[in-house]
């Protein structure tokens, strides 16, 4: 077993005594087939030679209690290895979400990008499979076609050896032809499929334009130009997949052929009792039970195992920021907060991201940080939450650089409002309250007030439990913006970051906001870091951050409040 | 959605000699199982009988013939299949992308760009399943166990009885699958999909759950709601499972009974070993198809989910107008009116536009200002019939807009959203959307008045710099004038800009309201605005409040 496979194995936490549990059912299922076919084709034969009615008993006997357990046992399976299924997907989830807890947001790449992150979803759901197609099956084929090669064998050595042989190419050879031309076609397929989804992402998110300036027959012609790049893949693929289903009813046959030949000539022999040759014979063609899903299982593995690589290789660094062995006591008053000749660069980036800034927060202090897009705004806010630290330089809360305190410590003298925040998809009262589980409805409904949010959510008909939406979509970008201030103030945090806290909003919607933001902000620190007007007139100093922040010392400009 | 929904099968039109082709392979693949089984038996009783294994070369040759026939077959039902379903599925797609983009260019019931994507790739292909296997089996179900009694009562008219008398628990399985799995199957998809919104949202918020110190809450609460997912899940499991054993146990009973019965038969010397071989072989032979036929529905339910919201977008009423007159009129000739125009999305409340009056003489610039949020864009989506008013009229001259040729009167107005698109292409490709037969130097001389030819020839490759998804990013600003470019080369009498300016720095607002001075000679221009540096170049400003009461005040006269 591959390293990749180990380690996803670990990642879902194999259940290991329900994982056997399940592999045993599968094999009782098709045992139970074999069973069942063997002994009737036996009983049919010994009744031939028309014996006593009860000297058939036995066989009676057996071929009904195959004949009913089959069900049963079928039945418990698909709901032992559903079940696995389902405690894996818990569990992979849970430890991926663990893994990449510490990576976020600064060690995983395209982070803010939405499309990026559900794939990386998807592809942490699609393991779930990795037991029920990954593992079970080859498992369920080698039990099961052991047995029954063990059992052809006790009857018939050749017997056994003509099926060992008959289950080994279509349970190994015959999947692997099938998987190896399908794996390149479902690559392929893979690709094309993207680009049409690209193509038509595009093409909806622009069809307002498109269809004003009539320029959708061409793109539409685009589209049918990838639709036809994929079925042609696709047919590619039913070709392989026709080959592999192919192969293995003709090794069937010749199998069930092979195991016919040497048991007449045994019969023939006199090695063999006659009555036996049916048995044998059924046997072998029920046994192949056990390999069919196999060509299947293959391929759907491949495409799980492709699903968890991209897993892993996301989780695979360890996390950059660690809490130090002997952490100080946690930072307090006066809690000055300074950036001291600070370079930043992101893991896996090539240009450095912040090349030398110094800023300073004395207590109570309002500045704010102006630069463009691209400048490196956002990375200060990473830096000073501590979800990066620098490459030069250092950040420091009270006198003491960052690195000798508890993250949590930090996290609890800093929060942060802004574009970046997330609204998750639940009630008003619980987004806000995500800062602070403990507090009350009325501190929630206090933050509100402040937040200058309050009367509206009041005069909802569900008032704090309206829910928000996916993103907050329910929403506009004001309501957005201030309930995540309502949280940010609930954290109750000396120091509070405003990151882009007006970005998409209109200028008077802006306006107002910054208003409220800094009357509800009290005696706190506040470092409002944008790159629109709004709210400059409301701080004690404004800094500037070139564009690229090339080494340049920001140069600050003294306003009153 | 019902499996056998006749919107599911009238799409299937296309493809059905494939798919009736696929259905006669099936039938003789069906053959070659009954030839099989009795070459079987055919063997097995004369060796029976002391038959020497020379003697038994042909019929053990014939033996492996049928296997083959089957895996030939099986080989052509899997191409047979799946091309007829990929021409039903590219079909399906196809219709989807041209309704939504010729009825819904602005979708209005809040389905974004990427859900629609999603239906039209991976849930289109969800179906491939039901298409190619699922439907060829229907017909499949109703022929081969018709066959393959029919064989066994050539056989031994006994058995043939027997087999008879368990198929009533078919009509049973069919009903509880009908009965609980359908629904079962879209509870649990629906589940799932929530399941995996949630986590989602969980990994999306975590850097925020970081900042506020609760990740770790977080973990436990994910894999409680896991967990209670499983526990529910399994219990309906228990329930739909149970369909799937109904037949397992009407298959294995029959196989058994016939075989208990043949062997009774068998001593008493009634049946022959060949006719009770033949018999036992392919007593199992009658469920297969049945079996099949479940599996294959439980393999397509998620397509059939998925299919429901496909026609929800499929079948959904149009938002653009249906044209009914051939006359185009001019709006450099004729006013463009809005008279009493409101707008309201489907399904939220109050209206976007409430009775709004707004003329735009021939040659005027008019700006239109207001809150984000009083419609603004709207008033532009509607002028380029992108969007019908929900009451009101628009005209021009005389005729009605919506009663116009849309294509024919989007010719005459161009037009520059709030958020250009840039189409994956080049700058060239992208600029020339405006007119895809202008010369190199007219598109040059576009870009150049729309202060777009300096940075674009700074660009690595000039215009032939690939842009959008995958190519170079491009500034708000950037973006802003290359569309502007596009809607100077497309030479229309009618301009609408929407927010030129908005998110722009300083520099790249005077070059874009010059560019925009430029645009305005000899057009008809409405500029919506909420910049000092555009509206003052106006005939004319209009400012627009929430609801639609409307306030004009002309700049000229004051």
């Amino acid at each position: 077993m591959s390293g990749t496979v180990r380690s996803l194995l670990a990642l879902g936490e194999a259940p290991r005594a329900r994982l056997g549990v399940g592999v045993l059912l599968g094999a009782l299922t098709v045992l139970f087939g074999v069973g069942l076919m063997a002994t009737a084709g036996y009983l049919i034969s010994r009744a031939a030679e028309q014996p006593a009615v009860l000297s058939l008993m036995v066989a009676i006997v057996a071929v009904r209690f195959f004949g009913l357990g089959r069900p049963i046992i079928r039945y418990l399976e698909r709901l032992a290895s559903h079940d696995v299924a389902l405690r894996v997907l818990g569990r992979v989830r849970v430890s991926f979400y663990r893994r990449i807890e510490p990576l976020a947001p600064a060690q995983l790449d395209g982070y803010r990008k939405g499309d990026l992150l559900s794939r990386m979803v998807a592809d942490v759901d699609a393991l779930q499979n990795l037991y029920l197609r990954g593992v079970e099956p080859p498992l369920v084929a080698l039990l099961a076609g052991a047995v029954a090669v063990g059992a052809a064998a006790a009857f018939l050595p050749a017997a056994g050896l003509v099926l060992a042989g008959g289950l080994l190419v279509g349970g190994m050879a015959v999947p692997a032809l099938s998987g190896s031309l399908r794996a390149r076609a479902g690559r392929r397929q893979a690709a094309a499929r993207g680009e049409l989804s690209a193509e038509l992402v595009e093409l909806l998110r622009g069809a307002p334009e498109l269809v004003a300036f009539s320029g959708e027959a061409a793109r539409l012609e685009r589209i049918r130009a990838a639709d036809s790049r994929l079925v042609k893949l696709a047919q590619r693929d039913a070709l392989a997949t026709g080959v592999g289903d192919g192969l293995g009813l003709a090794v069937t046959g010749f199998t069930v052929a092979g195991v016919l030949a040497v048991a007449v000539n045994a019969s023939a022999e006199g090695r063999l009792d006659r009555v036996l040759i049916a048995m044998l014979a059924l046997l072998a063609l029920a046994s192949f039970e056990a390999v069919t899903p196999l060509a299947d299982a293959a391929r759907e593995f491949a495409a799980t195992r492709a699903a968890g690589q991209r897993v892993l290789e996301l989780t695979a660094g360890g996390a950059a920021v660690r809490d130090p062995d002997q952490p100080a006591p946690a930072p307090c008053w006066p809690f000055t907060v300074a950036l001291e000749g600070v370079r930043a660069r992101y893991p896996n980036q090539p240009r450095p991201a912040l090349a030398g800034i110094s800023l300073s927060l004395r207590p109570g202090e309002r500045v704010a940080l102006v630069g463009p897009s691209g400048a490196g705004k956002t990375t200060i806010t990473n830096l000073l939450l501590r979800f990066l630290d620098p490459a030069a330089g250092r950040v420091t809360i009270a006198g003491r650089d960052l690195r000798e305190y508890r993250q949590a410590d930090v996290r609890r003298v800093i929060s942060v409002a802004g574009q970046e925040s997330h609204l998750f998809s639940a009630s008003i009262g619980d987004n806000v309250r995500l800062s602070r589980p403990e507090a009350n409805d009325r501190d929630v409904e206090a933050a509100l007030h402040r937040a200058r949010i309050w009367d509206w959510v009041q005069a909802l008909p569900n008032g704090l439990d309206t829910l928000v939406g996916e993103e907050g979509r329910e929403l506009s970008g004001g309501q957005r913006q201030r309930i995540i201030l309502a949280r940010a103030l609930l954290a109750d945090a000396p120091v509070l970051i405003l990151d882009e806290p007006t970005a998409h909003l209109d200028p008077s919607t802006a306006s107002a906001l910054m208003r409220d933001v800094f009357s509800a902000a009290g005696g706190r620190t506040v470092l409002l870091i944008t790159h629109r007007r709004e709210g400059l007139d409301l701080v004690d100093r404004v800094q500037t951050l070139p564009p690229g922040s090339a080494g340049i010392p920001g140069h600050t400009a003294r306003r009153r409040r | 959605m019902r499996a056998l929904d006749p919107r599911l099968l009238r799409r299937t039109r296309s493809a059905r000699p494939l798919l009736t082709l696929d259905t006669m392979l099936g039938a003789a693949c069906a053959l070659a199982v009954l030839v099989q089984g009795s070459v079987l038996a055919l063997i097995v009783a004369r060796a029976f009988q002391g038959a020497h294994l020379r003697s038994l070369w042909f019929d053990i040759g014939l033996l492996v013939t049928a296997f083959l026939a089957r895996g030939a077959l099986v080989w052509g039902m899997e191409m047979a299949g799946r091309r007829a379903a990929w021409s039903v599925l590219s079909e399906l797609r196809l219709a989807l992308v041209e309704k939504r983009l010729r009825t819904h260019p602005i979708a209005t019931d809040g389905t974004d760009s990427g859900e629609v994507t999603a239906v039209a790739v991976q849930g289109v292909e969800a179906l491939e399943g039901y298409f190619a296997r699922y439907l060829p089996q229907v017909v499949l179900a109703s022929i081969v166990p018709l066959l393959v009694l029919a064989w066994v009562a050539i056989v031994d008219l006994e058995s043939a009885l027997i087999m008879l008398l368990t198929l009533p628990l078919v009509p049973v399985f069919m009903w509880l699958i009908g009965r609980y799995t359908e629904q079962r199957t879209r509870e649990r998809w629906h589940a799932l999909r929530h399941l995996a919104t949630h986590f989602l949202d969980v990994v999306r918020g975590l850097p925020t759950l970081r900042a506020v110190g609760r990740a770790n809450d977080e973990a436990a609460a994910l894999a409680e709601v896991s967990e209670r997912y499983r526990v529910t899940t399994m219990e309906t499991l228990r329930v739909s499972f149970l369909s799937g054993s109904v037949l397992e146990l009407a298959a294995t009973l029959g196989v058994a009974l016939v075989a208990v019965t043949a062997g009774v038969r068998l001593v008493s010397g009634s049946l022959g070993l060949q006719a009770g071989m033949t018999v036992l072989v392919l007593a199992p032979e009658l469920y297969v198809p049945f079996r099949r036929l479940g599996a294959e529905y439980h393999a397509s339910a998620d397509g059939i989910a998925v299919a429901e919201r496909m026609f929800a977008l499929l079948d959904a009423p149009a938002d653009a107008s249906t044209p009914s007159t051939r006359t185009t009129p001019n709006p450099a000739r004729s006013a463009v009116r809005l008279e009493q125009v409101s707008f309201s999305y489907p399904g939220r409340t109050g209206p976007v536009l409430d009775a709004l009056d707004l003329e735009l003489a021939p040659g005027e610039t008019v700006a239109l200002v207001g809150e984000s949020g009083a419609g603004k864009s709207t008033v532009a989506a509607l002028l380029l019939g992108l969007l019908a008013p929900t009451a009101g009229r628009i005209s021009v001259g005389a005729t009605d807009l919506m009663a116009c040729q849309a294509d024919a009167w989007r010719r005459l107005v161009a037009w520059v959203p709030q958020h250009p698109t840039m189409f994956s292409g080049s700058v060239a490709d992208n600029i020339r959307l405006g007119d895809p037969a202008a010369s190199e130097d007219r598109m040059h001389a576009a870009a150049a008045l729309a202060g777009a030819d300096d940075f674009i020839r700074g660009l690595p490759d000039g215009y032939a710099t690939l842009i959008g998804d995958g190519g170079r990013s491009l500034s708000p600003g950037e973006r802003r004038r290359i569309a502007i470019a596009r809607a100077i080369l497309k030479d229309a009498p009618l301009v609408i800009l929407d927010e030129p300016t908005a998110d722009l720095d300083p520099a790249s607002v005077t070059l874009v309201s010059r560019a925009v001075r430029r645009l305005r000679a000899g057009r008809t221009m409405l500029v919506i605005a909420h910049r000092p540096e555009l509206v003052e170049h106006a005939d004319r400003v209009v400012h627009l409040r929430t609801g639609a009461a409307v306030s004009e005040q002309n700049r000229r006269a004051a």
